[in-house]
């Protein structure tokens, strides 16, 4: 088995309102910053699989960005291989 | 004849005590169901309550919504169980699919916490049948994530086939214009406050009918949205068991 490093970056749908997203963009007059617009807030979750391949690894965390990390009906979600983080072998212990 | 009614807890669930008073109050015999049990103890209803459930984390109901007691809950819904989810026990709902929509951060982005006005839609559900419908209902919100959304032609359907359950309103009955009224408290897509599954057995709504139901709380309109659970939940059991009777 070999683990493997993924994030899942979690954003507002195209077309839904970002409250959180439009407030930070108001905010910016504050600090005196220009030409600063399409601001839009979400969240990451990064996490390490344990699986025998990749593919394998990246279907987990595929399963759980839609059903669990992001709510379809309002977010999208994408899943990006952690490059950082070299894979590393496991042996599986003896159950 | 009493009917047992379940109010489940999560770790976070925080107006459970609220809601087995109310319904108490309205002739049930409530029980708590633990978030960890499979099982639904044979409880005739069941109303998931308003909280923080886990922390809402990730978001509102997202985490609560994969709880042993959901798998359960979402058998007893596919059967035609009566369940109601109020406030954080609606965003469980919605996580869960079993009605339509989603629940999304406060179009105005602070957290609201005051009393509102709803009207019903229809007066011939389990959940709004013992409503008087002469006047709004008053009845508190307290939410940050109560925004409810889904795209137009999903609420067209859902307007034709009868299953949004309240609106938010003005004080004369007026229902909200829209997103942006003042009397819609949160930004709700076409001022919608509550909303049941296509079969009609499972209902949600933002607002808490459960903290009003008594005067001395300053309203107590919600007593009929718990009332109209209570007697329709009686119903059915009584419609088991007489049909368990002739079948003997």
């Amino acid at each position: 088995m070999t683990t493997y490093r993924f994030a899942v970056n979690v954003l507002p749908r195209d077309g839904i309102l970002d409250p959180q997203g439009r407030a930070v963009e108001q905010s910016l007059d504050h600090l005196d910053v220009a030409g600063v617009a399409g601001v839009r807030v979400g969240r990451r979750v990064e996490l390490t699989v344990e699986a025998p391949d990749e593919n394998t690894a990246r279907a987990t965390v595929e399963r759980l960005a839609r059903d669990l990390f992001s709510n379809p009906l309002i977010e999208q979600a994408t899943v990006e291989t952690l490059g950082g983080a070299a894979p590393t072998t496991r042996v599986a212990a003896a159950r | 004849m009493s009917v047992r009614i379940g109010v489940v807890v999560f770790p976070g669930s925080n107006r459970d005590g609220d809601t087995l008073h109310a319904l108490r109050l309205a002739g049930a015999e409530p029980a708590r169901l633990w978030h960890e049990s499979a099982s639904l103890d044979g409880v005739a209803a069941i109303v998931l309550p308003g909280g923080f459930a886990f922390g809402d984390y990730l978001r509102a109901g997202a985490i609560a919504r994969f709880s042993p007691v959901m798998r359960a809950v979402s058998a007893f819904a596919a059967e035609g169980g009566l369940v109601l989810g109020i406030c954080n026990g609606f965003q469980v709902l919605t996580e869960a699919g079993l009605v339509p929509g989603a629940l999304t951060r406060n179009r105005g982005l602070r957290f609201v916490a005051r009393e509102v006005a709803i009207v019903p839609e229809r007066l011939d559900s389990p959940f709004t049948r013992q409503i008087d419908d002469r006047r709004p209902l008053r009845v508190p919100v307290a939410h940050g994530e109560g925004c409810w959304f889904a795209d137009p032609e999903t609420v067209d359907a859902l307007e034709r086939d009868g299953q949004v359950l309240f609106r938010y309103a003005h004080d004369d009955g007026t229902v909200a214009a829209g997103e942006e009224d003042r009397a819609n408290p949160n930004g709700s897509v076409r001022a919608v406050a509550g909303v049941s599954n296509a079969r009609g057995n499972v209902a949600g709504l933002m607002p808490h009918p459960e903290a009003a139901v008594e005067a001395l709380l300053g309203s107590d309109d919600g007593l009929a949205i718990i009332r109209s659970l209570v007697e329709s939940t009686r119903e059915r059991v009584a419609g088991r068991a007489a049909v368990a009777a002739a079948a003997r």
